[in-house]
């Protein structure tokens, strides 16, 4: 039995020890925002917070999160109104498939909580763990930068 | 950046770069992709596939895994009703004859590469159904193999398949190419290599399928080709209207989704156990299992003139089909016909030729065969350059094939090949030179220009439909079954229904993708479906508007030339208006009709003979030209790229925001290609099945894509738009390796162009 609190509302869940915290998110709590591109931790597409902090949810197991807060691409947004990172993805279109997205948007939101404004090459830095395979990035370095306030240079 | 036309309509909407209607649900992460779709009482199912290469199956025993907990069902060739799927070309309801390609749905009694499909298991979990994919009792005897193209041309080889290993080939000749090189003042060689490369989307191959309540076989998957519904009813056999298929929006396609992947499987699994099942394929899977991009062995021989202008070319072109033919012969078709380029070939042989291997299987992916030629015929023409100390800019202006020339193929240029504008401008778009940040960093310039075809090849009578209706609130439906792979493919058709209806687009909703409730489109590969789709729903749209405005036109009593249709009304000249919903009620009560279903059939042709070289081929063209800045450091060989532009010739941007998009994702898949993508297979063994090992680029990898949409208004595409989806991946590799031989004097012919691969040209590396 673990403990877990997800955007906001806590759980109490009997999860194999072997369940990754991702499975857990996805079929067992019915949240598929966070999704499976690699199964290794590299491709970012299954990113969420734990405690604050970015990590992939594929390589970290469910128990890992017993006790903590894990927040979700679908707890980003307060009710109606997304958050401010969503909005600069979707004004600077730093989408195609959007399967990405969801990873990209929680890693950018992590990226302006540690560092509010990043320089291009921080920002590409910080996000070389998710990886897009349409946008060639342009666009999301663009939203990223939109979203903390800077028009790009 | 879109250059102005001049046109004779104004547009409101079709030209803006307007938010896409799937934006919010992306951000938001509200979208339903096929892998986050379940129905009650589900089950899993996972495949079981060969570890060998090429190996005989000498025992196949599934009893004991069909007895193993949670298991539903346990599948083999015996079990599938028709266990051989033929297909000519996805999609089409013509045929093609003897390129229809053949694939077992289940290994019978012999697999022919690593990870070829033996055996189906679903069960309650999946970890019960992978669980019993173990225990699946197989004995394989390993049979002799072919790994490259030469080995398997070599006679004695052994056979990949009883047909013989050389699945297709094609010729043309034209001109008099000894007469040609005699005259010629230098005459450049080349042999280049390609390797195998994954689509890599970030979504893996998945669906779920679940019997209907009427019976019908129903597939909601992630596919580019709604129409393999009828490949499902073949292999099941059962009638096609029984089966139906839903696509879901694409999460990546890039060609990799264009052959079938779990719907047939989906299919028999759902059939056999009338329950919901659910697959989805592991990246593991999806890097081992899925077709590749043909590795390519080019050799060019061309000569030039003094002047630049080339006057002979000798082209060979070798590709690896891997185990099955899939669409291998249409891939090597677009090589012979792009292998000299968007430039005037008077004199020019191609002698073209794919191979089957007991490697992965390759076929359609971004750029279809007019990709691997470019890195072949653009180092060529930088060589000629160089060779005669002409700009790299003017030799291409030399050569580019102007309106009413003939490519090699005999077909006509009949619209404008923008070659020269593009590469002055992308060479421009580099500016300043940067200055070398260290003594050993060398930095250099490179050129690549191209052409890719967009829509079907001419003899297939390609078409596309879509159906557009009004609600009685005025509100618009747009139907149609073209899959969305997230170029914005469906939000395209949207703004060409606002444009020509007048309705604001949040009064529009638009359903793609569902064989059984849209009509049907084709596919959405060869860079067709705005071209194809956006042309259906404009004729649609148009023709609709025709009928709604003659009503109009009676009530306003004046002519319906006159009327114009903007934001849900109709407008005449003398500022009247009358709103949408008064017209709709009175269409009803006319009787007249407040929808139409618009059928666009593509410019077709007659089959043409390559090897007797005459006729046209493709309906048209999109040309392109990269520039390059890289940096290379003489002491490790890495090498950077500093500065990007890209410029293509679209025609018209329906959506600028969509049509830079494309060209800045494309264009670092090729850099990707150029750079450091890799499928390493060594005696048919997949070394690279994890992203860990197998390296797309990063957003710390690739330089600004400086995206340069030029506006011809010349395509054949609504609008006189072009196709954009595949045209920017093809340049990068080329203009990469011409940047490293003007920073360094080292030529590369080989991709990926690694440090090591550079280190090596460099002497830096002697063993």
């Amino acid at each position: 039995m673990i403990r877990l609190t997800v955007n906001g509302q806590a759980h109490e869940l009997d999860v194999p020890s072997y369940r990754t915290l991702l499975d857990c998110l996805r079929y067992d709590l019915g949240l598929t925002g966070s999704k499976e591109g690699c199964g290794v931790g590299v491709c970012g597409a299954c990113t969420v917070l734990l405690d604050g902090k970015m990590i992939s949810s594929c390589i970290a197991l469910a128990v890992f999160a017993d006790g903590r807060e894990v927040t979700t691409v679908e707890g980003l947004a307060e009710d109606e109104r997304l958050h401010p990172v969503q909005q600069a993805f979707m004004d600077a279109g730093g989408f195609q498939c959007g399967i990405c997205t969801p990873g990209q948007v929680v890693a950018a939101k992590a990226l302006l909580d540690a560092i509010p404004h990043p320089s291009e090459a921080e920002i590409k830095e910080w996000m070389l763990g998710n990886l897009c395979r349409c946008t060639g990035y342009y666009k999301i370095v663009e939203s990223i930068q939109a979203a903390a306030g800077q028009a790009r240079a | 950046m879109a250059d102005a036309v001049a046109t004779t309509q104004e547009l409101r909407i079709v030209g803006q770069p307007i938010q896409r209607h799937d934006a919010r649900d992306k951000v938001a992460a509200a979208m339903a992709y096929a892998g986050d779709f379940a129905l009650p009482g589900m089950l899993h199912a996972f495949v079981l596939r060969s570890p060998y290469p090429s190996a005989r199956i000498v025992k196949l025993d599934t009893q004991r895994a069909a007895a193993m907990p949670g298991v539903a069902v346990v599948l083999t060739a015996r079990d599938v009703p028709k266990n051989t799927l033929s297909t000519d070309v996805p999609g089409q309801t013509t045929t093609v004859g003897p390129l229809r390609a053949t694939l077992h749905v289940l290994a019978e009694d012999r697999v022919r590469h690593q990870g070829e499909p033996v055996a189906l298991i679903a069960a309650e979990t999946l970890e019960q159904a992978r669980a019993a994919t173990e225990a699946v009792d197989v004995e394989y005897a390993p049979l002799p193999s072919v790994f490259t193209t030469a080995d398997a041309l070599a006679p004695g080889a052994p056979a990949v398949h009883e047909s013989g290993n050389l699945l297709a080939q094609w010729r043309i000749a034209r001109g008099d190419v000894a007469a040609g090189f005699a005259r010629a003042a230098v005459v450049v060689e080349g042999e280049y290599v390609t390797q195998f490369v994954d689509a890599a989307y970030l979504e893996p191959e998945s669906g779920v399928a679940w019997i209907d309540s009427d019976g019908v076989i129903t597939i909601r998957l992630s596919t580019q080709v709604i129409e393999h519904f009828r490949d499902v009813a073949e292999v099941l056999n059962v009638p096609q209207n029984r089966v139906r298929v839903i696509g879901t929006y694409l999460g990546g396609g890039f060609g990799g989704k264009e052959d079938v992947t779990v719907e047939v499987y989906l299919g028999l699994l759902a059939l056999k156990t009338g329950r919901p099942v659910k697959m989805v394929w592991t990246r593991q899977e999806s890097l081992l299992a899925r077709a590749k991009r043909h590795p390519y062995r080019l050799k060019y021989r061309t000569g030039a003139l003094a002047t630049g202008e080339i006057v002979a070319q000798e082209i060979d072109l070798l590709a690896d089909s891997g185990a099955y033919a899939y669409l291998s012969a249409l891939v090597l078709l677009y090589s012979t016909v792009t292998a000299a380029g968007p430039y005037r070939a008077p004199n020019v042989s191609v002698v073209a030729r794919v191979a089957y291997t007991n490697n992965p299987p390759t076929s359609a992916m971004r750029g279809f065969g007019a990709m691997q030629t470019v890195f072949g015929y653009e180092s060529q023409m930088d060589r000629v350059a160089r060779a005669l100390g002409i700009d790299p800019v003017r030799v291409r202006a030399v050569n580019t094939l102007r309106r009413g020339d003939s490519l090699p193929v005999g077909q006509v240029m009949e619209t404008h090949v923008a070659i020269p504008e593009l590469a002055r401008r992308a060479w421009a778009a580099l500016g300043t030179p940067a200055a070398p940040r260290a003594p050993h960093v060398k930095v250099g310039r490179g050129l690549a220009c191209n052409l890719q075809p967009y829509g079907r090849i001419v003899w297939l009578h390609d078409w596309s439909s879509a159906w557009i209706g009004f609600e009685m609130d005025g509100s618009l439906v747009v139907r149609c079954g073209a899959p969305d792979v997230g170029g914005g493919q469906a939000s395209s058709l949207c703004q060409i229904a606002s444009e020509v209806l007048g309705v604001p687009l949040d009064r529009i909703v638009v359903h793609v993708s569902d064989s059984a409730l849209t009509p049907l489109s084709g596919t959405t590969t060869a860079s067709r479906q705005l071209y194809m789709s956006g042309n259906a729903v404009l004729k649609a749209a148009r023709e609709l508007r025709a009928q709604l405005l003659t009503v109009a036109a009676r009530l306003l009593d004046t002519d319906a030339e006159k009327l114009e249709m903007i934001d849900g009304a109709v407008h005449a000249p003398d500022a009247r208006t009358l709103s949408l919903r008064s017209l709709l009620v009175e269409c009803a009560r006319a009787s007249v009709p407040r929808s139409h279903l618009g059928v666009y059939h593509a410019p077709a042709g007659e089959p043409v003979d390559l090897n007797a070289g005459a006729g046209k081929v493709f309906p048209d063209y999109t040309f392109g030209a990269h520039a390059a800045e890289v940096e290379v450091d003489t002491e490790t060989g890495e090498v950077r790229v500093l500065k990007y532009a890209a410029a293509h010739d679209v025609g018209r941007a329906i959506n600028p925001q969509s049509v830079e998009g494309q060209i800045q994702g494309g264009a670092v898949q090729g850099l990707g290609y150029g750079l450091m993508e890799d499928v390493v297979v060594e005696d048919g063994i997949n070394l690279t099945t994890s992203f860990a090992t197998y390296l797309i680029p990063t957003a710390a990898d690739v330089p600004d894509v400086e995206a340069i949409v030029v506006e011809s208004g010349e395509g054949l595409g609504p609008f006189n738009a072009r196709g954009i989806g595949e045209p920017p991946i093809g340049p990068p590799a080329a203009a990469v390796a011409n940047a490293i031989e003007d920073a360094t004097g080292a030529r590369m012919t080989r991709l990926p162009i690694t440090a090591e691969r550079v280190a090596r040209a460099l002497g830096l590396v002697t063993e």
